[in-house]
């Protein structure tokens, strides 16, 4: 019985099929284990871009202490990063750079938009050298807004982008 | 192009083999919001180029399209935590232009405000320098001790950081009551506080050794590249514009200035530490000589006009002298606004201190100068 | 200044007439009371003397003096300044830019800080280059000569003023781009005619 079906000629398709079979039955669980291990350490990339870095330092500091969360202190190699937390004004000299710095980051990434800055361009949006919002150049997942954000903002938006993980697929 | 022989400046330089080139920033733990581009020959640094104006937002053009009033909110964006000395000088500037006389209790609580965010961002400042150093203990002090002075400038002005409280002809409101008692409760433990920060920081024999004679300006070349703030006062030159040039109420209050001779990144780096304690000096005797009550601004008419006249104030921030040019012309908004910071007078260092250094105190020396990328960027 | 913008000035004028109206030197806050203060004039005098003609006492203030003069002597003039003077550094270059009057006004503020008698003045140095109505910096008319050789400390301001309104400083060593982008390929954006967006 076994015989006819694992012939040679299909023994591809077979182990094919076996694995679709195994993928449905381990992919929901792996993906949420994965997921979850993902969202409680995103390492933000040490990259600021404007004034809304005080206060994400402010947020690293012992009162507001986002590493509780699982956002760990900003970390200076890129390669070893998940997240662009855009801190503030993306000026035109800077988003080449911002731009090169996601491309350089390791599938999965994400990024959190800080600022009324870095959503819309604020304050500054007749300025000759600031873009309106980085929407042109990255993919957003989460926008903080205010001006500065206060670090209880900034860690909610944090959080946001955790519950957002949590129900993404698994890549 | 090729017709017509480049500028000195913009020819083309040739490098030898053995240096190589290596961009410090824009995205490097050791190098904030700009890029430094080093050249280095083994371990030693030959030469070092700063390239600011990755946050150059154009404000002094923007300045040119608003009013005098709505100037303001942008205009203290360079440095946000140390927004209210940012924004002193423009409003020193305008009050003149205008002719507008500022309320006695107004002074006062403006010398408050300032003294109370040189502190915090002398202590944001402290703390990005114990990161820079790999003292991670350093991070968490200052970091967590600011907060203390925060709270006091959100009780006083509403915002943690962005506050826009000086005005021209005063500050936008007065302080709550009991704001006093509040105060000194929380600069006796500041100073407290801040004392032993020498314990772990300033008698450290690490950090001694590792900021020791790195990047020394003698004071020649301190006053001849025209630096300012701690920079200037750790090289030996006693000049602080709160007395030299004593604005608002400074001219009644008794200062120290702390001044050092042995113009290196350690010296550097205890300047704005002595700042600090000098500071909490300066807001006991203002809370001390400070009118109870009274009214704490002018009443501005809308849409204010100044005449066919220029000012140049200047005031001693963070950062050292800042200094903010405005010429009117006849109009409500201003013909040309100018901020001569101190971040960008301080640039000027970076090329010459490095070279020949070792690449290893570069961070150490380049933070050293006190130099906030946003601020000199504009 | 027109007669309306007065009014916030006469409700704290009452008081101080009274108090400050003798001694008037000492308080010279009040606009329509012009009190040339004597240590300033005696600085002014001295440039005035020396130059005569060649330099132009704009105005003098208590604390800030602003002299003018023209592109051809200021090399001259700031030597002066710096050697007999004792002013040692420049706190900030500053260029203003005049359409109508066709001309670009490039201001560097001197201070000391060797002389303790000067720590508190400022003295403007204004000179002005001619202006293009479409500029090629670097390759036009609009140029003036360094400072850099006399004041060490203009070095980076000076860079800041040719990117921004497209003064060449003759003598300069390093006029590179400073603060705008690599691809900048429009107008220096703080000469009148280039307009921000919207506005």
């Amino acid at each position: 019985m076994l015989k006819d079906l694992l012939t040679p000629q299909n023994a591809n398709v077979f182990i094919g099929k076996l694995g679709d079979v195994l993928v449905k039955a381990v992919d929901q669980p792996l993906g949420y284990a994965i997921n979850w291990s993902r969202l409680w350490s995103l390492w933000p990339v040490h990259i600021e871009t404007a004034c809304c870095s005080v206060e994400f330092g402010a947020a690293s500091g012992p009162r507001y202490d986002v590493e509780r969360f699982g956002i760990i202190e900003a970390f200076g190699s890129l390669r070893q990063c998940d997240l662009v937390v855009v801190q503030g004004t993306i000026t035109r000299k800077m988003a080449p750079r911002l731009r090169l710095v996601y491309d350089q980051m390791p599938e999965p990434k994400y990024v959190v938009a800080m600022g009324a800055c870095a959503i819309t361009g604020g304050l500054y949006f007749d300025s000759y050298n600031v873009l309106p919002g980085i929407d042109g150049i990255l993919p957003v997942d989460v926008y903080v807004p205010g001006c500065p954000p206060r670090p209880e903002t900034l860690i909610q938006g944090c959080m946001l982008l955790q519950e957002k993980i949590k129900r993404l697929k698994a890549r | 192009m090729s017709s017509t022989p480049l500028p000195p400046g913009l020819q083309i330089e040739k490098v030898d083999e053995r240096i190589m080139t290596l961009n410090v920033g824009p995205q490097h733990p050791g190098s904030g919001h700009m890029r430094i581009i080093v050249k280095i020959d083994g371990d030693y640094i030959v030469s070092a180029d700063p390239d600011p104006g990755y946050v150059h937002r154009g404000e002094e053009k923007m300045a040119e399209y608003r009013n005098y009033v709505l100037n303001i909110p942008h205009l203290e964006r360079p440095v946000i935590h140390d927004s209210c000395n940012v924004l002193y000088p423009y409003c020193l500037g305008v009050e003149e232009l205008l002719g507008l006389e500022v309320p006695e209790r107004a002074k006062y609580l403006r010398v408050i405000a300032s003294e109370l965010n040189r502190c915090v961002y002398i202590q944001y400042w402290l703390a990005i320098y114990g990161i820079f150093l790999g003292h991670s203990t350093m991070f968490m002090w200052p970091a967590g001790d600011r907060e203390l002075y925060i709270d006091m400038l959100e009780k006083m002005t509403g915002a943690r950081v962005t506050h826009s409280f000086f005005i021209p002809g005063g500050i936008r409101n007065d302080v709550p009551a009991n704001f006093e008692d509040m105060l000194l409760k929380r600069v006796n433990y500041f100073e407290k506080r801040i004392k032993e920060y020498a314990a772990i920081f300033y008698d450290n024999p690490i950090l001694i050794s590792r900021t020791r004679d790195a990047g020394k300006l003698s004071r020649e070349d301190a006053i001849r590249l025209g630096t300012t703030g701690s920079t200037l006062r750790a090289s030996g030159v006693n000049f602080d514009l709160r007395v030299k040039e004593p604005y608002d109420a400074y001219g009644e209050l008794d200062i120290n200035v702390p001044t050092l001779k042995e113009g290196d990144a350690y010296a550097r780096s205890k300047i704005p530490w002595l700042d600090m304690l000098e500071s909490c000096n300066i807001i006991r005797q203002a809370v001390q000589k400070m009118p109870k009550s009274g009214s704490v601004r002018v009443k501005l008419k809308p849409n204010p006009k100044g005449g066919n006249d220029e000012v140049y104030k200047r005031v001693e921030s963070g950062r050292g002298s800042l200094g903010c040019y405005v010429v009117s012309r006849n109009a409500p908004e201003p013909y040309r606004v100018k901020l001569s910071v101190g971040s960008f007078r301080n640039l000027i260092c970076m090329p010459y201190l490095l070279k020949g250094e070792k690449l290893g105190n570069m961070p150490a020396v380049y933070w050293s100068l006190n130099y906030w990328p946003v601020e000199a960027d504009r | 200044m027109s007669s309306s913008e007065t009014t916030p000035v006469q409700q704290s004028a009452p008081p101080a007439p009274q108090s400050s109206a003798p001694p008037a030197p000492s308080e010279s806050k009040q606009p329509p009371v012009k009190e040339i203060p004597p240590f300033e004039k005696s600085i002014a005098d001295k440039i005035e003397s020396q130059f005569g003609s060649k330099v132009k006492i704009d105005f003098v203030k208590p604390l800030r003096i602003r002299i003018k003069t023209s592109k051809e002597d200021v090399l001259q003039v700031a030597k002066f300044v710096r050697d007999e003077m004792h002013y040692d550094h420049a706190e900030s270059v500053t260029g203003v830019d005049f359409p109508t009057e066709k001309e670009i006004e490039v201001v560097y503020h001197l201070g000391s800080y060797t002389d303790p008698q000067l720590a508190n003045q400022v003295l403007a140095l204004a000179t002005r280059a001619p202006r293009e109505e479409n500029p090629n910096p670097g390759f036009d008319s609009t140029r003036l000569p360094s400072l850099r050789d006399i004041f060490y400390s203009v070095e980076f301001h000076e860079r800041e003023c040719f990117e921004m309104l497209g003064v060449y400083f003759d003598g300069h060593p390093d006029n590179r781009r400073l603060l705008l982008p690599e691809d900048w390929a429009d107008l220096p954006p703080l000469r009148k005619d280039f307009r921000n967006k919207g506005r």
